[in-house]
């Protein structure tokens, strides 16, 4: 069952020494939510 | 996860409502993905953020977790996440994550 319906609000919260925002974004773009937020946290 | 991209979860959820928001959360290491969870579910447990004491119990997973490859395009998923599998601890990843979620998540 997926995670994610027309009503489903996404925030990103992507870390540049994993997974990056902009990954997650693509990903998510395939489904029928919607992106409300992406950040890409840096810990150094 | 940083005051500012706590700011911005708080507001979100507040502005969306908390059943509808999803957050998808990519950290390196298992425990600062199990930081990030806990404070997007039971509240920031350094309690130094907008969210400290704030228990908003949103669906939170991590990009490495089979529920959010299943809800994607699996060529996409393939194209995008796919290398970074053989590089991160995905089981401790899942592991920690899935333990806030199931412990804390209200939706």
């Amino acid at each position: 069952m997926s995670i994610f319906n027309e009503n489903s609000k996404v925030m990103i919260i992507g870390d540049r020494d994993g997974i990056p925002g902009p990954a997650m974004e693509e990903c998510i773009k395939t489904t029928p939510a919607e992106i409300v937020f992406s950040a890409t946290e840096c810990f150094v | 996860m940083d005051l500012e991209n706590q700011r911005r979860v708080k507001e979100l959820a507040e502005k969306y409502g908390a059943e509808n928001m999803v957050v998808i959360i990519g950290g390196a290491e298992a425990e600062s993905a199990g930081l990030a969870a806990e404070t997007v579910t039971a509240g920031d447990p350094t309690f130094a953020g907008p969210l400290a004491g704030v228990p908003l119990g949103l669906k939170v997973y991590h990009a490495v977790e089979e529920e959010f490859k299943e809800s994607v395009d699996a060529d996409v998923y393939e194209d995008q996440i796919g290398m970074m599998l053989m590089v991160l601890e995905v089981e401790d990843i899942v592991s920690e994550v899935k333990a806030m979620r199931d412990e804390y998540t209200k939706f």
